[in-house]
Parts: structure tokens; C-alpha cells; sequence
């Protein structure tokens, strides 16, 4: 028993940074939330109780109600885009052509590059009138243009303003996110060597060309690092902040960028309306855990499990 | 799709599979290409005269090629009374805050995690089950009280809410610690007992030394955070004086008169340079964190 006992006290001591950093960073703070979202608080007075009043008048709130849609919208477009294209590159370099970590570290650096440099980088890639995007796109809506006109169709089609159309924002982020889906890649890359070679040669033997092979056996031997994956991207896109704070400062064009937690951080650090952030926050966090929940009800039903 | 006997035979013959080899390398350049562009055209343009950058159509390489604009964007002065832009400094404070977060880092996690995973105490299961739960929480809930609590500190100006809270674990690393240090044989512990060490001689005599790949992963994701943390520095910082890489990379762009995008290209380099030379480094951890964050399934 005394063994045991030194053991504890042993434990207690190597445990003890995280019990402070705990207690301190997360438990006071989660509950401090709490209590912060039913008040008044601008941090330089002392918080005054107003019930519910800033829930009631969250979801009177327009601007709210705007950056939820677009946060969920950014995410219903980013999502499976990026995945479509993780798998994509991953089955592309499973297929252990020459060169294969060539291609794979290309694919990877571009996920490397962190937020703020990659915010501006883009916002000069974007660029209207200096953007290399239009100068090698326009030449071929051009060509596109001529052809149309053969088919009496009389089009001018120009490349679009990313920065400052309100159509092309999105797509924009969607694009840039597409351009990081290296680190997904290379978790998919893992996933895929992990598939038993036996049941694509069973496959094979039934005759399966490449899309059979790929629905009935690679989907669903990567469906459970599938679920991880949406399961991450989905509580990351409902929390992106610095790109859109540095390319689009407002949410530009007619606010089709505002996102959540860009409002969430003006109500705090801008309108000074702490109480009001608190409760977009554990909106923010219900959500979150509400979509996983639901993520992993849809993996009971579709995802596999098991080896060989 | 053919599933006769005869097109099986033609599909996987060798000409149908050269075939395919060749489409597949022609999918691997046409993607390689896209997803180079933008760097070597963020290349090319910090390398460029002002007046060529904005220039259209685009040039891919530089005539004359202008290294001196990575000098001028690195001792950048704004011209204005509001003051310079010092990219040096930017530099320093970064590099400081990441020497106190990466060693406060290290040091608690270490300490935490071997507790999880090699002793016994009662609750010990239910305490890390709980720690993960943490991982949940995403960081907009709880920012505002501990923002609070920075300013009843007084800390807000200061560093010290950005490095401080390292030094006291974190769910993250705690949880791949805690994974790697149950991966060393409990039999080198026992001895060491035997030979009569105290646990903390065994944690860091035996279990320390052995965990070197962990450690370094927990360093290196840790340099990454700081060194490309925004909204940290945005919210706690003053000072421009202050300012770390990130912040002080978009003060570069409100300029009056227009951005230099040269210039901004150049030190935008300057910013990613290190995160890719470490990648080229550290490969072996870069994708041994991958693994232990996706693979845990």
C-alpha cells in the first residue's frame, strides 16, 4: 500500500504543470464563458447579469445569422473539394509511378506555407489587374469566346475579379484550400498502402475495371481516416480567421466573407461586446460537436472498420 | 469498361498498361505544375524592379534580377512620420517567443505525459480520457476569459501571454507523449527501480533519452505554431515595436501609396524560407506528426 501510495504522490508532482494549466486555461475559462455569455462585459468594466438577453438578440441578429451561412457554406464548398483532391494525388502516387517522391514533396510544400504569408502571397496571386491567375486564364476565356461565337452563342467572358466579386470570393478560399490539401494527401497516401493487395486482386478476377475497384474496395478501406479527416476539416473551416482577416478586412465584398469567427472577434476586441463573443462562442462549439456527433453516426453506417 | 475475357486481356497487357503509365505521369506534371506556380511566381516577382511587378502580361523571369530587394525588404523604413517597419526586430521577437515556447513545451509535456504513461495512480484513465475531451474546445470559447484574465494580469502588451501557458502542457502533446513513452519497454524502468533510481532519475535517464524522435516532433510542431501564430500577437500585442513575423508581415501591406509587391514578396519568402528548409530537415518528424494526428483512427 505504501508503494502505491508513493506512486500518487510521485504522479501528483510530474502531473502537476497540466493540473495549473488545466484549471487555468480550460476549466475556469470554459466556465467564466458560461457566465460571460448570459452578461454585459466590456473588458474594462465588471460584467453586468443580463440573462438571455444576448442569445435572444443573437438570433435576431442579421450579421450573425450572415456569417454562420457563410461559414457553413465555405465549408460545404471546401470540404469535399479538398478531399476529392487529397484522394486524387494519393491514389495518383500510389500507383508507385518513377518519381514518386518528387511529386509527393511538391504537393506537400504548398501545405507548409503558414497563414499570413499565404494570405498575401494569394492576395497578390488574385490580384485584378496584376494577378497572375486572369493574365493565364483570360487568354483562354478568350479562345473559348471565339469558339462560342461559332455556335452563335455571342459571350464575353472575362476572368473574374476574386478579390472584390462577391461570386468569386468563395471560390477563391475553396482554391486556396485546395492548394494545402498536401497534408491530407499524405495521411490518405499512409491510408491507401494500409489496403490489403489481395482484395484488389479479388476485384481484379471479377472482372472490376479501375471505378469499380476504387468505389467497392479503396473508398471504404480509407473510409474511417475519410471520417477523421472530415471530422478535423469540418471543425477547422467553422473556425477560419486569419486568411480571411488579412485577404478580405470586413468580409469585402458585400460581407460574402464574413465569417464566423471574424465576427465572433469583432464583437469582442472591436465592439467590445465580450458577453455577446462568449455566446457566439458556445454556439460555435455546440455546432461543432453537434456535426460530429452526426459525422460519426453516418461513420457507423458507412465506415469500415477492421484488417485484412 | 470491358469486362470480356478479351478486354481483361487488353487492359492489362503491356500495352494498355504503358498506356496508362503515360497518362498517369501526364496527370502528375499537369497537377506539379499547378500546385508549383504560385511559389515560383512568388519567386519571381520578389526578385523583381517595382515597375516590372505590376507589369502585364506576366514575365516569368526577372530581367534584371534585383537580390537587393530581399536587403530592402528586410530594413524596410516607411517613409511617413508613423514610423519603420522593422523586419529585423519582427525576426527577433519572433525567434524569442519560439526559444520559450518550444522549451516550455517540451519540458511540461515530457513531464505530464510520463506520468500518464508510466505510473499508476487512481483516476489516471478518466484524467486522460478528459485531457483529450479538451482537445474539442475550440480556442474562440475560451479566448475571451483568458483574455480577461491576461488583462487582470496586466500582461496584455507583453509576451508573456504567449509563451507563458506553454510551460503548463498541453492536450495535444500530452497525448503524443503519453503514446510514445508507453512504446518503451516497462522492463528498462524496472530495472532502473532496481538499481534503486528515484522516478524522476528513470524519466530522465532511461525514458528521456529514448524518446528523442517524440521530443523532437513536439518541438518542431511547436516552433511551427509560434512562428506562424497571428492571432495571438494580434490580440495581445501593442507595440509595433512588439510585433512579431506574422503581424509585421501585414503591417507591410497597409502602405500608403500602395504596396510595394516586390518587396512584400520578398519578405513573404523570407517567412516561409524557414518552415521549408526545417520540412527538408526534419522530414522524418514532420511525417511521424502526421501519422501520430491521423493514423490514431
Amino acid at each position: 500500500m505504501k508503494a502505491s501510495r508513493k506512486e500518487a504522490l510521485t504522479a501528483l508532482v510530474f502531473v502537476s504543470p497540466w493540473i495549473i494549466g488545466f484549471t487555468l486555461f480550460l476549466l475556469y475559462p470554459l466556465l467564466a464563458s458560461v457566465y460571460y455569455s448570459f452578461c454585459n462585459y466590456s473588458v474594462l468594466k465588471p460584467p453586468v447579469w443580463v440573462g438571455l438577453a444576448n442569445y435572444r438578440n443573437l438570433i435576431r441578429d442579421d450579421v450573425f445569422r450572415d456569417s454562420l451561412v457563410n461559414t457553413l457554406v465555405y465549408a460545404a464548398m471546401a470540404l469535399p473539394t479538398g478531399m476529392a483532391v487529397a484522394i486524387g494525388l494519393a491514389m495518383m502516387l500510389n500507383a508507385k509511378v518513377k518519381g514518386q517522391t518528387f511529386y509527393r514533396t511538391i504537393f506537400y510544400v504548398p501545405s507548409l506555407v503558414p497563414g499570413v504569408p499565404l494570405a498575401v502571397l494569394w492576395l497578390w496571386v488574385f490580384s485584378g489587374k496584376q494577378g497572375i491567375i486572369n493574365a493565364v486564364i483570360q487568354p483562354w476565356l478568350d479562345a473559348l469566346s471565339r469558339a462560342l461565337v461559332h455556335l452563335h452563342l455571342h459571350v464575353t467572358l472575362t476572368a473574374p475579379q476574386w478579390l472584390t466579386n462577391a461570386t468569386w470570393a468563395k471560390p477563391a478560399l475553396v482554391l486556396m484550400s485546395v492548394w494545402g490539401a498536401g497534408n491530407a494527401m499524405l495521411i490518405y497516401l499512409a491510408g491507401l498502402q494500409d489496403v490489403p493487395q489481395h482484395l484488389y486482386e479479388a476485384a481484379e478476377l471479377d472482372g472490376a475495371g479501375w471505378w469499380s475497384k476504387t468505389w467497392n474496395v479503396t473508398l471504404p478501406m480509407l473510409s474511417p481516416v475519410i471520417l477523421f479527416n472530415g471530422v478535423m476539416g469540418i471543425i477547422g473551416a467553422l473556425q477560419i480567421f486569419t486568411i480571411p482577416y488579412i485577404m478580405f478586412p470586413g468580409g469585402s465584398p458585400a460581407r460574402s466573407t464574413y465569417f464566423y469567427a471574424m465576427y465572433l472577434y469583432d464583437n469582442a476586441f472591436l465592439y467590445l461586446k465580450m458577453g455577446y463573443a462568449c455566446a457566439m462562442g458556445w454556439i460555435m462549439f455546440v455546432i461543432t460537436v453537434a456535426l460530429t456527433v452526426f459525422a460519426l453516426k453516418l461513420s457507423s453506417r458507412h465506415v469500415h472498420y477492421g484488417g485484412s | 469498361m470491358t469486362t470480356s475475357a478479351q478486354g481483361r486481356q487488353k487492359k492489362y497487357s503491356g500495352a494498355g498498361r504503358q498506356r496508362n503509365a503515360w497518362l498517369l505521369h501526364l496527370f502528375l506534371l499537369l497537377a506539379s505544375v499547378l500546385f508549383l506556380f504560385p511559389l515560383v511566381w512568388l519567386i519571381s516577382t520578389s526578385l523583381k524592379q517595382v515597375n516590372q511587378a505590376m507589369q502585364m502580361p506576366p514575365t516569368w523571369i526577372p530581367k534584371p534580377i534585383v537580390w537587393h530587394n530581399y536587403y530592402k525588404a528586410f530594413h524596410y523604413h516607411e517613409n511617413r512620420v508613423t514610423g519603420e517597419i522593422p523586419f529585423l526586430e519582427y525576426a527577433r521577437n519572433t525567434v524569442i517567443l519560439a526559444i520559450l515556447t518550444v522549451a516550455g513545451a517540451v519540458c511540461s509535456n515530457a513531464l505530464v505525459a510520463y506520468a500518464f504513461a508510466r505510473l499508476r495512480w487512481k483516476g489516471r484513465d478518466v484524467a486522460f480520457a478528459l485531457t483529450i475531451a479538451t482537445m474539442m474546445v475550440p480556442f474562440p470559447v475560451t479566448m475571451v476569459p483568458i483574455y480577461a484574465l491576461y488583462k487582470n494580469l496586466g500582461w496584455i502588451g507583453t509576451f508573456r501571454p504567449l509563451w507563458v501557458g506553454f510551460w503548463f502542457g498541453g492536450a495535444f502533446n500530452i497525448f503524443l507523449l503519453r503514446q510514445f513513452f508507453r512504446t518503451i519497454p516497462f522492463e528498462l524502468s524496472e530495472a532502473a527501480k532496481i538499481d534503486g533510481c528515484s522516478e524522476f532519475e528513470i524519466f530522465r535517464l532511461v525514458v528521456l533519452p529514448l524518446a528523442k524522435p517524440a521530443l523532437s516532433v513536439v518541438a518542431l510542431f511547436t516552433f511551427l505554431g509560434t512562428w506562424n501564430d497571428f492571432l495571438g500577437p494580434l490580440i495581445y500585442l501593442v507595440d509595433p515595436k512588439t510585433f512579431t513575423l506574422g503581424l509585421g508581415l501585414q503591417a507591410f501591406q497597409n502602405q500608403h501609396g500602395g504596396t510595394p509587391w516586390n518587396l512584400m514578396m520578398a519578405a513573404t519568402a523570407m517567412v516561409i524560407a524557414p518552415v521549408i528548409i526545417l520540412f527538408f530537415f526534419a522530414q522524418k518528424q514532420f511525417i511521424q506528426g502526421i501519422a501520430v494526428t491521423g493514423l490514431k483512427g
